[in-house]
Formats: C-alpha cells, structure tokens, sequence
C-alpha cells in the first residue's frame, strides 16, 4: 500500500524551438552587434517602424529604407514588474517600459534602469546604455537597458497615435 | 538588400514550463492506484465502468464515487503506428500508440504498445500491462502494453 493518496502531479512542459529570423529581423538584430539600432520607414505611410518589418503593417508597401536611429527616446508607458523568474536575473521590483526612440513612430519594449522605480514616469528621458563594443551580440540584449538622460519630461499625448 | 542564405539568423529556443497539475479525488485515486499496480476504473449508475475514472458520469453529469479494480489484461480497440518515436515518447523503439480497453471496462484508454513490429499489431488484438519497475504515481507507471503470448 502506499503511504499518502496523490494529490498533486509535476508535469513540466517543455517546448525545443529553432528561432529563424528572417531576412528584416537578422539585418536588425545584426545592428545591435555594431551599435545600431536600425528601423524602417515606411514609403506609403511615412512610418518608420523599430523593430523593422519587410512589409508596412499597416498598408503593407515593401519596406526598403532603412534608417539608423538615435539611442535616446521617450518613455510612453511602464509598469513596475514585482515578480521575479527565472530568465531574467534581476532585483525587483523593476520597471519594463515602452520607449519611443526619437524618430521612430513606434517604441519598444526595454528595461529601465540607474534610477528608482518609483521616479520613473510617462514622458521621461532615457538613453541606451550599451554592453561594451566587444561584447555586443546579434540581439538586443546588446542594449543592458535604458537610463534617464536627465533632459526635461517630455508632453506625450497619449491619444494622438495610438500605436504609440 | 539581397542577403545570402548565410546571413539570416537563427537560434535555439527553449520554452519551459514547471506546471503542477492537482489532481483532484479521482484521478489522484487513480494514479494513487498505479503507484499500487492496481487499475482503478469508476461506474456509473448505469453501470458502466470508466478507465480512466472521470469525476462526473458523462451521460448525465452525475458526481461518481464507486471505485472497482479492473484488470491488466484488454483489447487494442484502434492503434497507430510510430516509425520514429520522439525524446518524450514512453518507448525510444517503433510502437503503437494505442486504444486499449481494459477486461471489466467498458471505455478505452490511451497507452503505447509495445509490439515490436507494426506487423504485429491488429485490432482486436489481446494485450496486458507492462509495470514501470520504479512507480511515481502517474500514467506512466504503466511502462506500455505488450502483446499477450499467443
């Protein structure tokens, strides 16, 4: 006989994947190697979309320009992350925010940090802090995170794109 | 912008997720019975018997609770052949994966048979459990099925 009926069950699920880039998404992801940070724009919409995509999003011209942006940008939304897991090693609580790199129509999605995250607001400015040249990968992990650059807060108005 | 096969990207990627499942009166009786290597089936008020148990009579959603031991011993009652298992497969040879309604049940549960060859293997056929040699407490302490000697 047994000592103690189940009641609980481990069942872990494991999922072995092969991430293929693509032709935009490798172009951009070997930017970071280099320190760039490259973007699209989109010759229809006038758009210029980070990360890139071979096509507009939105009225799906082919999207061949390719455009190197700032390392600045705008924060336009966050939220303070209080749960810590495994992939990422970090103290909480921290703060993932939207950045909206200047000259790019739509942010991405970054961890902020060098300041407390109770001082991060809408509108503040941050800048890319970069690994070391020569340890700088093909991904976007090259950018540790983004910090404040000290200039003033930025108006967003948080209705005119909703992309944004 | 013409790029080579060569420069496209690719890498590894892992998902992983550290689910714990509760199981529940029934089901934790169930595999609380496999740990035991006793087969646990539930019966309906109509009489008839569920293996794997179900907490509810799927005719007419009625809570069930009477417990009967059934055998190790069925019939194969629809199966597939697998020429190449993969890593998480009970059986790292060619099985099947088979329907196997167990003497005394009147349902089939899913389970591997291990045939051999997919010559071996018909509908209808007789088989009987296989133990796993160390019991966890689960579905596969029940290694597979294998073919009953003719």
């Amino acid at each position: 006989m047994s000592d103690e009926p189940l009641t609980v069950l481990r069942s872990p699920l494991r999922l072995e994947y092969t991430y293929t880039a693509g032709e935009t998404s490798s172009r951009f992801l070997r930017g970071f190697a280099q320190g760039k940070i490259l973007g699209r724009r989109c010759p229809e919409c006038d758009k210029v979309y980070v990360p890139p995509r071979g096509n507009c999003p939105i009225c799906t011209s082919p999207m061949t320009a390719e455009i190197e942006l700032a390392h600045t940008g705008t924060i336009t939304k966050f939220c303070i992350v209080n749960l810590p897991f495994a992939a990422r090693n970090i103290e909480i609580p921290y703060v993932s925010a939207s950045v909206l790199l200047d000259g790019a129509d739509v942010p991405i999605f970054h961890l902020i940090q060098e300041v407390p995250y109770d001082e991060i607001r809408i509108g503040m400015r941050v800048e890319a802090a970069w690994e070391k040249p020569e340890d700088r990968i093909p991904g976007m992990e090259s950018i540790m995170y983004f910090r404040p650059t000290g200039e003033p807060d930025v108006e967003i108005d948080l209705f005119e794109d909703a992309d944004a | 912008m013409t790029q080579t096969q060569s420069e496209i990207l690719s890498a590894p990627h892992v998902l992983e997720y550290p689910y714990k499942r509760s199981l529940g009166p029934v089901i934790g009786r169930f595999f609380t019975s496999l740990k035991e290597r006793r087969i646990e089936g539930v019966r309906t008020p109509a009489g008839r018997v569920i293996v794997p148990p179900t907490e509810y009579d799927p005719d007419t959603s009625e809570p069930l609770s009477e417990f009967v031991e059934i055998g190790e011993t069925g019939i194969v009652t629809s199966w597939a052949w697998v020429t190449q298992p993969r890593p998480n497969h009970p059986l790292q040879r060619p099985f099947a994966w088979a329907l196997v309604r167990l003497d005394g049940a009147d349902t089939a549960m899913l389970h591997a048979v291990d045939a051999g060859a997919e010559s071996a293997m018909r509908t209808g056929m007789r088989v009987h459990v296989r133990w796993a040699v160390e019991p966890q407490g689960g579905i596969r302490d029940i290694e597979c099925f294998e073919p009953e000697a003719s």
